[in-house]
């Protein structure tokens, strides 16, 4: 029997990530990993001969940089592409375009609104700033403010002195912004429909809340703290797609002397007088180690894996009522020829941005409702991209790749489960509302993955298909995040640790959770973490 | 299209709009002037419109404004008409100055505040009726001017692009002017507005300008741009008149000590780092400050902070010894102590000294004036000459010429 130091339940991102860093700093490491590739929900596949797909994350921005290069992800591979605006075609057969110019982008704006042209500066401005006061907490582990050692009581000062450097009015606009719906947001500084409607999309991607839902700013804010290059807010492809990212990841863990195992899927981690012992595979093979960290989200993780006996009962209390709560789904669509939008200006560069056809707050609230009801969105809010107007990787020329986020998508069709029909008609609704725009749309298409929350959960095993392994509602964040107590990648188990997005600071292609749990296990272990980059400062 | 077509309705002129994108970096009305005159295609962007750094040579071009008549292209400048019964109490409340004390026909430098006190923008109001102004300033405000009118009726529009504006500056301007057949233009004093009948319309010349020297600025109605530009360029054949593009502009803006929004100072809607912002006693606008006329936006900020004397900065004129210019430069106080920062320095070849302005942070500038140095770093072929150079504070403008302010004016 194989002995290992440490086994990483699931290969996702964040499960490389740890893996990655241990290995490096002298531990004998093997993934584990259900699939027989790995990438979690950072991956690209081949399902139709000549095309890659990013399955299910499609855009890269939150990765931290600090960790690409720890683990020297670049030279294994791992190249971001910025993108340039996007577009929301409106149904009048007009659109808003979003440009990185800013003054494109001023006098696009102005086509609707000269006042919401200049007010987007105060906007951006108050977005930033916000944005400022987060980003260095994501490299951090949350204190525990239920632990009084001076490690916590330290972290709890850095936090408040933070905040401290806010005048009174950002704190207030802070605590606002962490609590806020992004409709009433947005309605402090914009007064045209489809301008609130574009910039809205980042406050509800991932999540089971309409735009009209309290605490939908702050996950606006969550999608905004990345960076391209030094670029704050921007968002880039990865090349190769999303599983770039996880290949770069998976090459980098092998380089340095890890262990991979596909098709390895843990039914059962052990433990013994509350320690950890290693695991147990499907196949019944058992694998020791002393320390094992679960990439799986935080339910699947202690209600399934693990022994609901050797938890301490309020634990299991508080997992079982973390919200997951599947909101979207996934379509991808090999195409033949580069779709056309006769609404977009000739030669535009939103075609290689992302493209949406939800113009109004009012009609993303009506897409929430149905899924409040149990069923997908009748008109759905989509989030489309072609990457391969900027990556030449994922086909051969001519050809293309269209990404679909789908909101909303319920993880059960009116209490019941989703059936093959189901799916097919969720398909059919999201080409329907991409077919209304581009002329000629269906002709192009090779080949369809649909994926609803079913798929997401049974084929990635993302919990209720949440792409965020939980939802990142303010009652789930910070020390908050999975639960109280256990917000610093520990759990009641001793030698057993999560590094999910179940974790602080949530979901997203950032790593952060995955590199944080790290540093927690190297604390324990005693092992200084000089493989590990502080957070970049921000200036 | 042409900007000047009126739209049936707002959805065609949005339809209409939509070509902005082949042209991100806009061309101005006298761009078809400046791109036949310019030598070496140094443009940069100036508010999303294509501008020139130089046309033929910095250094010439400066002399042209010290020494004959400059073109200037300022239509980029942000601009705001705003008009109806209450413009001037409107006025009055948003800026600093007494907007009752602006006669018609008057320009004033003027400064707008946020809530605290902090500076959102300088720029020059000019009174052109009773109940009618316009704002040029740098940057964009459109919301908080909304936002301000709220209860009044006055009626406020964003015109940058409509409105085409020169500036002709020096010596001889006067005589291009004259020249051209504006008569009566001799009468205009400084800050004095005229209207002038051109090419079947109007031109609106202010004797103003941001040189320190003698100088107008034209506006006219975009589709009037062009033939004005010719009649001050063919009068302005025998007075030595050039194009000139911004390089050589800042030198004269320096030695006239005037400062630059987001340049000298941080704007309160642009700043991100909450401590950048600053009141106006701190960065000189002390001056525009009225705290005898009606409430205006930021009054009591103002006043609790010079009452409590929690002023933060100051800024200030400093002559440095040598001759090379200490941009961004840090000033120190004994050499050792840290004591701001220079936003703006040039050896003026009019005053020949090396002059700049700088952000120092209190009590520095206010209390401790002696003793202060800069240090410059000047790279010389691929090797940084370190050096640490006395500063004296000495006040603005740095070049203050008799010219700028004669009236009736010079011919040269």
């Amino acid at each position: 029997m194989q002995r290992y130091d440490v086994l990483v339940v699931g290969g996702g991102h964040n499960g490389l990530v740890t893996a990655g860093y241990l290995q490096r700093a002298g531990l004998k490491v093997a993934v584990l990993e259900k699939n027989g590739w790995v990438g979690g929900a950072a991956t690209s596949r081949e399902l139709t001969p000549g095309f890659l797909y990013s399955n299910c994350s499609y855009v890269c921005s939150l990765f931290r940089p600090e960790i690409m290069r720890d683990l020297d992800l670049p030279r294994h591979g791992l190249q971001v592409v910025a993108y340039e605006g996007g577009a929301v075609l409106t149904r009048d057969g007009d659109y808003l375009a979003s440009y990185r110019d800013h003054d494109s982008h001023r006098r696009e704006f102005a086509r609707y609104s000269k006042r919401d042209a200049e007010a987007y500066e105060r906007y951006a401005r108050d977005v930033t700033r916000q944005c400022r006061f987060i980003q260095p907490l994501l490299m951090r582990t949350a204190p525990d403010p239920f632990g009084f050692r001076p490690r916590d009581i330290a972290e709890l000062v850095y936090l408040a002195r933070k905040f401290g450097e806010f005048s009174p009015a950002e704190m207030a606009q802070t605590l606002r912004f962490w609590t806020m719906s992004i409709s009433d947001f947005l309605d402090e500084y914009f007064e045209t429909d489809v301008i609130k409607a574009y910039l809205a999309i980042s406050g509800i991607i991932g999540t089971a809340l309409g735009p009209m839902s309290p605490g939908t700013a702050y996950v606006l804010l969550h999608h905004y703290m990345g960076e391209v290059d030094g670029s704050v807010g921007a968002w880039g492809y990865a090349r190769g797609g999303m599983g770039a990212v996880t290949q770069a990841l998976a090459s980098s863990f092998l380089a340095a002397g890890g262990t991979i195992r596909t098709d390895a899927e843990v039914a059962r981690i052990f433990s013994r007088g509350g320690r950890t012992t290693g695991v147990v595979l499907d196949s019944g093979e058992e694998i020791r180690a002393n320390l094992v960290v679960s990439n799986a989200d935080v339910k699947r993780t202690f209600l399934k894996l693990v022994d609901e006996a050797d938890l301490p009962e309020d634990f299991v209390h508080r997992v079982k009522h973390f919200k997951m709560r599947g909101s979207s789904g996934k379509v991808n669509i090999a195409l033949d020829s580069l779709p056309e939008f006769p609404a977009l200006p000739e030669g535009s560069s939103c075609i290689r941005g992302d493209l949406h056809f939800t113009d109004s707050i009012e009609r993303m609230e009506r897409a929430y409702d149905d899924w409040k009801a149990g069923r997908w969105s009748a008109d759905p809010m989509l989030d489309t991209m072609i990457p391969t107007t900027l990556d030449p990787t994922m086909t051969s020329p001519g050809r293309h790749f269209m990404s679909c986020f789908v909101q909303y998508c319920p993880p059960k069709v009116e209490g019941r489960d989703w059936t093959d029909a189901d799916r097919t008609a969720f398909a059919e609704t999201v080409v329907g509302q991409i077919a209304d725009y581009s002329p000629g749309f269906r002709d192009r298409i090779v080949h369809m993955e649909v994926r609803t929350p079913r798929e997401l959960e049974a084929e990635v095993g993302l919990t209720e298909g949440n792409i965020f392994q939980g939802e990142l509602t303010f009652d789930q964040l910070l020390f908050n995040r999975p639960v109280p107590g256990y917000a610093q990648y520990r759990s009641p188990i001793a030698g057993l640790y999560i590094c999910g997005s179940s974790t602080h600071p949530g979901g997203g292609v950032m790593g952060a959770p995955g590199r944080n749990a790290a540093m927690e296990i190297l604390r324990d272990l005693k092992r200084s973490p000089e493989t590990m980059s502080n957070a970049h400062d921000v200036i | 299209m042409n900007a000047l077509t009126k739209p049936a309705n707002a959805a065609e002129a949005r339809r209409a709009a939509r070509d902005h994108i082949a042209t991100p970096r806009l061309e101005t009305p006298f761009h078809p002037r400046l791109s036949a005159l310019d030598a070496v295609n140094d443009w940069y962007n100036w508010a999303g419109c294509k501008a020139p750094h130089a046309l033929f040579d910095e250094e010439l071009e400066y002399f042209a404004i010290r020494s004959t008549a400059a073109l200037f292209d300022i239509s980029p400048m942000v601009k705001y008409r705003i008009d109806g019964p209450d413009a001037e109490r409107y006025l009055n409340r948003l800026t600093l100055r007494d907007v009752r004390k602006l006669g018609v026909g008057r320009v004033h430098y003027t400064a707008w505040c946020d809530d605290d006190g902090h500076v959102l923008d300088d720029g020059t109001l000019f009174r052109l009726g009773d109940q009618d102004f316009r704002l040029c300033c740098q940057e964009r405000h459109l919301p908080w001017l909304l936002d301000s009118a709220f209860g009044l009726a006055v009626d406020i529009r964003e015109e940058t692009e409509e409105i085409a504006g020169v500036a002709l500056q020096g010596p001889t301007s006067y005589a291009v002017l004259a020249k051209a057949g504006f008569s009566g233009a001799e009468r205009l004093k400084p800050f004095d507005i005229g209207s002038f009948a051109h090419d079947g319309g109007t031109v609106t010349v202010s004797r103003t300008g941001f040189t320190g020297d003698l100088g107008y600025e034209l506006f006219v109605p975009r589709q009037a741009a062009l033939p004005l530009w010719d009649r001050l360029w063919t009068a302005g054949a025998d007075h030595g008149i050039r194009a000139i593009g911004y390089a050589a502009l800042n030198r004269t803006r320096i030695e006239a000590g005037f400062i630059v929004a987001n340049a000298d100072f941080v704007t309160a809607e642009a700043a991100l780092r909450a401590d950048r912002v600053r009141l106006p006693d701190e960065i000189g606008l002390d001056w525009l400050v009225d705290p005898d006329k009606p409430n205006f936006n930021g009054r009591r900020a103002i006043l609790d902070a010079r009452r409590n004397q929690t002023l933060k900065h100051v800024l200030v004129g400093l002559e440095i010894e040598g001759n090379i210019p200490a941009e961004h430069a840090f000033v120190y106080h004994r050499g050792k102590r840290e004591a701001g920062l220079v936003t703006a320095a040039i050896w003026s070849p009019t005053a020949k000294r090396n002059v700049a302005i700088a952000s120092l942070d209190r009590p520095y500038g206010t209390r401790f004036v002696d003793d202060l140095w800069v240090e410059i770093y000047a790279m010389r072929e691929l090797k940084y000459q370190k050096m640490m150079k006395r500063a004296k504070i000495v006040p603005r403008p740095f070049v203050k010429l008799a010219r700028r302010t004669a009236t009736p004016p010079g011919l040269r």
